[in-house]
């Protein structure tokens, strides 16, 4: 995770930097001695992972350590061809279809919750808490606690049950809290505004409300998806029978002694980027799109 | 464009919010249509309490809302028939200006083709047509109000509201505006209801001003009358102009009575004959500033029915056009004198000089 949030930092940094230059000021020292700290900061966070990364090309004589062996994408190949690597793609499938699941319920759910709580209402505060109360609680000891609860119920544990009620636990106080931010910007008067002009409660969400915070609600889903995708600790005791990703690597890292597991990793990487650059490349085609309708003539 | 029927009567209006204190406090008025109305008062004197209520968006706790001789209570903004444009006009931030302008046509479920056209029309009454693809964010405060006046405008309202238009904009660009709005309002024929603290803007605007003082009506009338004949101390002091002096009578003699203060008696004030005071009434006169005249005290030959009274220059100030003397006539109250520049810069006073405030005695009014 720490990773994401790292990156959607990014372009913040990027704009600060650049309207220094802009105004034309001279670096003070302690730019450059930040700006050391931070290079160091990046390369302990992205140099482990990136080792693995390397790993992950040898050839079929490759070991689990430095030096490398020969470059190739052989234990790519057989990170979906051999079985006794597990079940890689069918974890694969169940991850993404859960995060799929996970996304849209916290979405929607975030989306509730932050229009309700722009007014006061009875139990709000104790409502507020009991949601963050779920963010503190260690997550293996709750995600056992839903597991116990299903089967004294006699509800066979599974990932899209179980599973998918724990991981909201996670993602959806997260969710709220990015809403709450994210609302905070949007000012009612543009419903009282839509109201004047004859639409109804629906049509004001619809094209209004939606609309104006549609980057926040990427954001949102950005994070829903990611924290599901490699939800670890709260899933290990509530997804039954069949593994989720995070939990099959696991069980990998426990049996596999072939770079093939760095090959997996590199994978998930890869996926996880590609939506992270989705969903960021999403918010800036809105921005840019609304900025270029602006000034194109 | 449907017309009439768009007076509006007013009837024991009255808000709370918490069940005890009335923000608006028993407002009885009526608008006749086709009038630009300007609500004027100091914030939080209700004026924009009552605005949301004659549009829809706060229901009154007591009284009617009448418009076109139709009681409105209960009614969305649209089927009453009024239309709002918002202080700080409340343009949506993700649509163009042609959009936004469409928004009340595409609520209604016209075609795009459809909407566009009528949208078309009304961009060209208000001048916008060449920013019809622009979003709100890049355009100018005078160019935003105009997009809220379309948007407002396109649903054929029979009252338009107006909360605060001209706040967000600078000085000059007002005064531009405010002719803009009043041009409006002739072309489309409707009622407008505008809510103001400027005094300025109320009296350039109005044909009915309504000062209103913490939930009341004080007084409502042609912008003349509220200016040059305001009924008490407080509209004469809110729409600035006047100069009030308040004291106990004295004495009543022919055609003026003589005033005291706590610390000073003997004011002699020249009154018109209709005026009725009796001896130990309070009371607060009104005077115009621009009906003060100074003299020097050496000059003498004063006219039959003048008052005069002695004074110290406080301060001057230059207006341009007028100049604004400031003096010590009332102990602890403003006393200015607005002299025509020409008459001031013939013999110019200093700081310090004293001279004598003078005017004819029909021009003081005695206030409620």
């Amino acid at each position: 995770m720490t990773v994401v949030l790292g990156e959607t930092d990014m372009p913040m940094i990027r704009s600060r930097r650049v309207s220094a230059v802009v105004r034309g000021d001279r670096r003070p020292w302690t730019f450059y001695a930040l700006a050391t700290v931070f290079t160091l900061y990046v390369a302990a966070l992205y140099g482990p992972m990136i080792c693995i990364y390397i790993l992950s090309f040898q050839d079929i004589r490759g070991g689990l350590v430095f030096p490398m062996k020969g470059h190739s994408l052989h234990w790519f190949v057989d990170l979906f061809t051999q079985v006794r690597t597990g079940d890689v793609k069918g974890s694969f499938d169940r991850s993404i279809k859960l995060a799929v699941l996970v996304t849209v319920i916290t979405l929607v759910v975030s989306l509730m919750a932050g229009l309700a709580f722009r007014r006061r209402f009875f139990g709000d505060t104790f409502v507020f808490y009991l949601m963050i109360g779920s963010l503190v609680a260690p997550g293996l000891v709750l995600g056992l606690g839903i597991g116990l609860l299903f089967q004294w119920v006699g509800i066979n544990a599974s990932w899209y049950t179980s599973a998918l009620g724990a991981q909201l636990s996670w993602t959806l106080p997260f969710g709220v809290l990015v809403m709450f931010a994210v609302m905070s910007r949007f000012n009612s008067v543009w419903e009282e505004a839509a109201r004047d002009l004859g639409a109804s409660r629906w049509q004001t969400i619809r094209l209004v409300v939606i609309p104006v915070i549609a980057p926040g609600l990427v954001a949102v889903a950005l994070f829903g998806f990611t924290l599901s995708y490699d939800e670890f600790a709260r899933t290990l005791q509530t997804a039954g029978s069949l593994n989720t990703l995070p939990l099959e690597i696991w069980s990998m890292t426990l049996n596999v002694t072939s770079p093939s597991l760095y090959a997996l990793g590199t994978v998930t990487t890869i996926v996880s980027f590609v939506i992270i650059g989705a969903c960021i490349g999403a918010i800036v085609i809105i921005n840019k799109r609304r900025g270029a309708r602006a000034t194109s003539d | 464009m449907r017309k009439g029927a768009g007076d509006i009567e007013l009837a024991g209006l009255c808000k709370s919010y918490d069940g005890k204190t009335n923000v608006v406090d028993g407002v009885n008025l009526r608008i006749p249509d086709g009038a630009y109305c300007c609500f004027l008062g100091p914030s939080g004197c209700g004026k924009t309490t009552i605005l949301r209520m004659i549009a829809g968006h706060e229901e009154p706790s007591a009284g009617e809302i009448v418009i076109g001789g139709e009681d409105v209570a209960g009614m969305a903004p649209v089927e009453r028939r009024t239309a709002m444009m918002f202080q700080s006009y409340a343009l949506f931030p993700h649509l163009t200006v042609r959009d936004n302008i469409a928004f009340a046509l595409r609520v209604r479920g016209q075609s795009k083709a459809e909407r566009y056209k009528a949208v078309d029309l009304m961009m060209e009454k208000v001048r916008l047509t060449e920013l019809a693809d622009r979003l709100p964010a890049n355009l100018s405060g005078g160019q935003q109000q105009r997009v809220a006046l379309a948007r407002a405008a396109i649903t054929e309202p029979r009252v338009l509201l107006l909360d605060e238009p001209l706040s967000a904009l600078d000085e000059q660009l007002r005064v531009q505006m405010r002719q803009e709005l009043r041009r409006m309002q002739r072309e489309l024929g409707i009622t407008f209801i505008h809510v103001t603290h400027t005094q300025l803007e109320a009296i350039a605007l109005a044909d009915l001003v309504v000062v209103m003082e913490k939930g009341r009506i004080k007084q409502s009338g042609p912008a003349r009358d509220v200016y040059a004949y305001p009924r008490d101390r407080y509209v004469a002091e809110f729409l600035g102009g006047q100069n009030v002096l308040s004291g106990r009578v004295e004495k009543i003699g022919e055609g003026h009575v003589v005033l005291s203060q706590p610390n000073r008696s003997g004011i002699q004030v020249g009154l018109g004959s209709d005026t009725r005071v009796s001896v130990g009434d309070r009371i607060d006169l009104a005077v115009r500033r621009d009906d003060v005249e100074l003299m020097r005290v050496d000059v003498g030959g004063l006219g039959d029915g003048m008052t005069a009274l002695p004074s110290r220059v406080v301060a001057i100030e230059y207006q341009g056009s007028f100049v604004k003397v400031m003096l010590d006539t009332v102990p602890d109250e403003d006393f200015v004198a607005y002299v025509p520049e020409r008459t001031f810069f013939r013999d110019p006073f200093n700081v310090g000089d004293v001279l004598l405030a003078t005017w004819s005695a029909g021009r003081a009014r005695v206030l409620a």
